[in-house]
């Protein structure tokens, strides 16, 4: 069955693949795309967050065979030539400490941004509460989304994020 | 931005310079093994097993430990920069192989990586760093007192003349080595990188999502596998459709393992135990776990665990109505305190079993013949995961080889290598490279748990409000009749034992199969609770404000074994308990539902104090709106990593009282993923404040000394908030929400 995935704004033939397949394990069996990560399988935990036509999707509940034409974005696809500024504002703040999970929490993170770039505290908490920090770097998290907020009024990161589509 | 790469493990041994000359030699008169290569490569020069020069002026520095979010890859290099003294912006980390005659015995637990590599990393540093400057007097010609180094350079203040560590560096490794009495250390007050802030070293890799955890390892002709057990722990597979299995599309082999039957227990180092399973090996992840919707196994219980949570929670209940079987500790006259004493409470604490829940479930890589094994894993042990592939394969520790790759959380969980075992295993059968991929299911359902924990205490206070005597009796799930279960005992931290006069500690074991482990400040994390709330308790039956009944307890400031890192200093103690609630402003007066609560823990070597404050409404839920924590962690490394450490712990502690909880029926654990087991979320997270205190003492480790406090201050909050005095965890069960 034919299958063709637009990730990154790269096409990839994956009409070899079981079309059941979860873009999460195509992405890191097939395409070796592992920034996305498994951590629950049930769209509890966020790890394996996506852009999906710009919004942010859990890769571990989209087969594969429903997602010709769509536009996919993954964390390897955020920076451009520069580090996207959530990216910057994470390496600012040190968020990480295993990094597990910052990886879908940055790409929650830059969707919410890229609709509403002054986020309160609670607009900030309802657009996080999907991604699960097991290590507890909650704090920085929200610290580094108010810091790339405040740097959006330049207006650097739409570019970054318009060529995805969707809504900015 | 610092730009430090940390090489993935897979890629080192490839590397050119890593060649062992055949000998170490021992730093006289230290005990620390100085092991130079000696070796002048194409890029560079290795002084140490830690230092690499190259001529370019990068320097290289090794990170020993497995990282599994506690920082170790950023602060033990750290040291070696500070004393060598480098240019952070010139340092490159990269992980060490795993090899116990450079590195010793690698493994991320305890909160022991800072503590246990101090004194190493420190002298083999200076060392360098002094042979640098030795190599200069050389080459110069002019005396060694005149040279001083700024970081990455040797200095000659008298001419001016300068040199980088780089220009020098192929001198230097023809340079002897010094004697260590002659090697100068940095005092703590010139220090220039430790006590600073300093970005993670793979932050720049996390932000980009590049390959870097055991679950992103990828070899060469490697196949995918899921191993199904027995969902009642310990149980063996009868039969099994194996042939079925193998005709699903993607497939490559479906099989038995023959393993041990019954349940396992933790063991540190490890033992070789493998449960019996089905191997279901496929060409990716998503093949192997689809397959297992086919698969149809008949599993023989026999063996297996029969535990009930409630039955569990009943008999302990029962054991707790009396005195206890074996007594752990008498001091003083016990009897004549309760007998003596103005006021006298007794008290039954609980908690039931958790998850560890890391959020990169287990996984490991391996390639296995009759005649050498080769894994990739984010074990918490790399060293002792090459010690159980010996044993479990029959050959020597030199047929093994074992790669350390960051692990997506610890917690203690990765303190076993079964899943390292496993993976071998099925290598080893199928004749190719295998990744062996845990789902969060399997993860859940064979975890070695955060034991159950029951604790029936007494308390006996004089009547100007003194803690007089003492009362724990501990009762222990025990899976042999003859000793305790991991974590479900009692550790002397020394109070009371040593700062109380009259104290009795007595156990009884009850029958829990379920296997148990290390779980973030084991013990601790589920005794603070019961003994800092019922020392609550106390003070306030007595009217005495519950810092002053606190800090009186504690009794006289003392190190209670001089020079033991892992003694209580009650001088430490006192000092974080009062910064703490001055932090917090205690005593101050707050609205209706809202309170403080206190307390203080010592674990893993640290001093931690902590306040929460809390408001209660009247269904029950609860808002932490902030938490302060002092904590007295000795000589601060990375401040960043630090604060990052002990916000975490707050959130950790939160998160595993507010709602987690593991319950076993019939052997099985009935929570399988997420959906039924609740961590907690971004939303709820409280304002937290830390600070630490500039004590002078060596540093300790702090993964683990700021969890345990965290459970009693919010609940000694919570019943100044709302009059509920909570004696069970999670609070979940007594209708609480956070």
């Amino acid at each position: 069955m034919p299958l063709t995935l637009t990730i990154n704004g790269a096409e990839h033939d994956l009409g070899a693949a079981d079309p059941d397949m979860p873009l999460l394990w195509a992405l890191r069996d097939l395409l070796g795309l592992v920034g996305t990560k498994y951590g629950c399988g049930v769209a509890q935990c966020g790890a394996c967050t996506v852009w999906l036509d710009g919004n942010p999707t859990r890769a571990c509940q989209l087969p594969i065979g429903g997602l010709e034409g769509r536009a996919i974005t993954t964390i390897e696809g955020l920076a451009g030539d520069a580090l996207h500024p959530v990216q910057e504002a994470w390496l600012e703040h040190d968020v990480a400490q295993c990094g597990y999970c910052q990886a879908g929490q940055i790409m929650s993170a830059a969707a919410l941004l890229a609709r509403n770039p002054a986020p309160d505290e609670d607009s900030i908490h309802a657009a996080m509460a999907g991604n699960l920090c097991r290590c507890g770097t909650y704090t920085r998290v929200v610290a580094a989304i108010q810091s790339a907020a405040k740097k959006s009024v330049a207006g650097s990161f739409y570019d970054a994020t318009a060529t995805q589509g969707g809504e900015a | 931005m610092i730009r430090t790469p940390v090489t993935p493990a897979q890629g080192l041994d490839r590397r050119s310079f890593l060649k062992l000359s055949g000998f170490g030699l021992a730093l006289s008169g230290t005990g620390i093994l100085w092991t130079p290569a000696r070796v002048r490569a194409a890029d560079g020069v290795e002084l140490n097993q830690y230092i690499v020069i190259r001529p370019d002026g990068r320097i290289q520095i090794a990170a020993p430990n497995p990282d599994v979010g506690q920082g170790v890859n950023t602060s033990l290099p750290m040291i070696v920069a500070e004393f060598l003294d480098a240019d952070w912006s010139d340092v490159d980390v990269v992980l060490a192989p795993v090899d116990a005659s450079r590195y010793g015995f690698q493994f991320a637990g305890g909160s022991r990586s800072v503590p246990d590599r101090w004194e190493e990393l420190r002298l083999l540093g200076a060392t360098a760093r002094e042979m640098l400057l030795q190599t200069a007097a050389r080459e110069w010609s002019v005396p060694r007192d005149e040279l001083t180094t700024e970081p990455s350079r040797v200095v000659h203040g008298p001419s001016g003349r300068q040199a980088s560590y780089g220009e020098l560096s192929v001198q230097a490794g023809q340079q002897p080595v010094p004697d260590a009495s002659a090697v100068p250390f940095r005092e703590a007050s010139d220090y220039r990188l430790l006590g600073t802030p300093v970005l993670n070293t793979s932050a720049d890799a996390i932000v980009r999502g590049e390959r870097l955890f055991g679950i992103d390892t990828v070899v060469p002709d490697m196949v995918y596998a899921n191993y199904v057990k027995c969902p009642r722990i310990g149980g063996v597979v009868k039969t099994a459709n194996v042939d079925a299995v193998k005709q699903l599309p993607g497939v490559i082999d479906a099989f038995v393992i023959d393993g041990d039957a019954g349940t396992y227990t933790f063991r540190f180092p490890d033992g070789v135990y493998v449960a019996s399973g089905v191997a279901i090996v496929a060409e990716n992840t998503w093949a192997a776990i689809k397959a297992r919707r086919t698969l149809d196994v008949e599993w023989d219980f026999s063996a297996a665990s029969s535990d009930d949570s409630d039955t569990i929670n009943a008999a302990a209940a029962k054991a707790a109505e009396g005195a206890g079987q074996k007594e752990l500790h008498a001091g003083g006259d016990v009897d004549a305190a309760f007998g003596d004493a103005a006021i006298t409470r007794q008290a039954f604490y609980q908690t039931d079993f958790i998850s560890h829940a890391q959020l990169e479930p287990q996984s490991c890589v391996a390639s296995a013949t009759d005649d050498g094994v080769e894994v990739w894993t984010s074990s918490q042990t790399p060293t002792a995961a090459r010690t159980t592939l010996a044993e479990l394969f029959g050959l020597p520790e030199t047929a093994i080889t074992v790669h350390q790759v960051r692990g997506g959380g610890g917690f203690g969980r990765r303190l076993s290598n079964e899943y390292v075992r496993e993976a071998a295993l099925i290598a080893r059968r199928v004749g190719r490279p295998v990744k062996l991929q845990w789902t969060r299911e399997d993860d859940m359902a064979f975890d070695y748990y955060r034991s159950a924990s029951y604790f029936a205490l007494a308390g006996a206070v004089t009547g100007d409000g003194r803690l007089l005597g003492w009362r724990n009796h501990v009762i222990s799930g025990s899976r042999d009749g003859e000793g305790a279960n991991y974590g479900a005992g009692y550790s002397n931290y020394n109070f009371p034992t040593d700062v109380v006069e009259n104290v009795r500690i007595t156990q009884t074991l009850i029958d829990s199969d379920t296997p148990t482990g290390p779980w973030r400040a084991p013990v601790s994390n589920v005794y603070a609770f019961a003994e800092q709330s019922f020392l609550h308790e106390l003070a306030l039956a007595s009217g005495r404000d519950h810092r002053d009944f606190l800090l009186d307890a504690l009794g006289e400031e003392r190190w209670i074994k001089d020079g033991d890192r892992n003694a209580l200093n009650t001088t430490r103690a006192k000092a974080v308990i009062r910064a703490v609630t001055e932090a917090a402003g205690w005593g101050r007066s707050l609205p209706q539902g809202h309170g403080l609560g206190l307390s203080f823990f010592f674990s893993h070597a640290g001093h931690v104090a902590e306040v929460a404050e809390v408001s209660v409404d009247d269904e029950r839920r609860v808002r932490v709106h902030k938490v302060w924590v002092t904590a007295d962690v000795g000589q601060v490394i990375n401040l960043s990593g630090l604060e990052n450490q002990v916000q975490g712990s707050v959130i950790d502690g939160l998160s595993a009282m507010a709602a987690q909880r593991i319950t076993v029926r019939e052997g099985r654990i009935e929570q399988s993923n997420f959906h039924e087991y609740s961590l907690l979320r971004i939303n709820k997270r409280p304002a937290i404040e830390v600070s630490f205190l500039a004590s002078g003492y060596p540093p300790t480790g702090a993964g683990e000394p700021a969890l345990p406090p965290l459970a009693p201050a919010v609940c000694n909050a919570i019943y100044a908030a709302s009059g509920h005095r909570i004696r069970s965890l999670p609070i979940s069960r007594e209708g609480f929400t956070v």
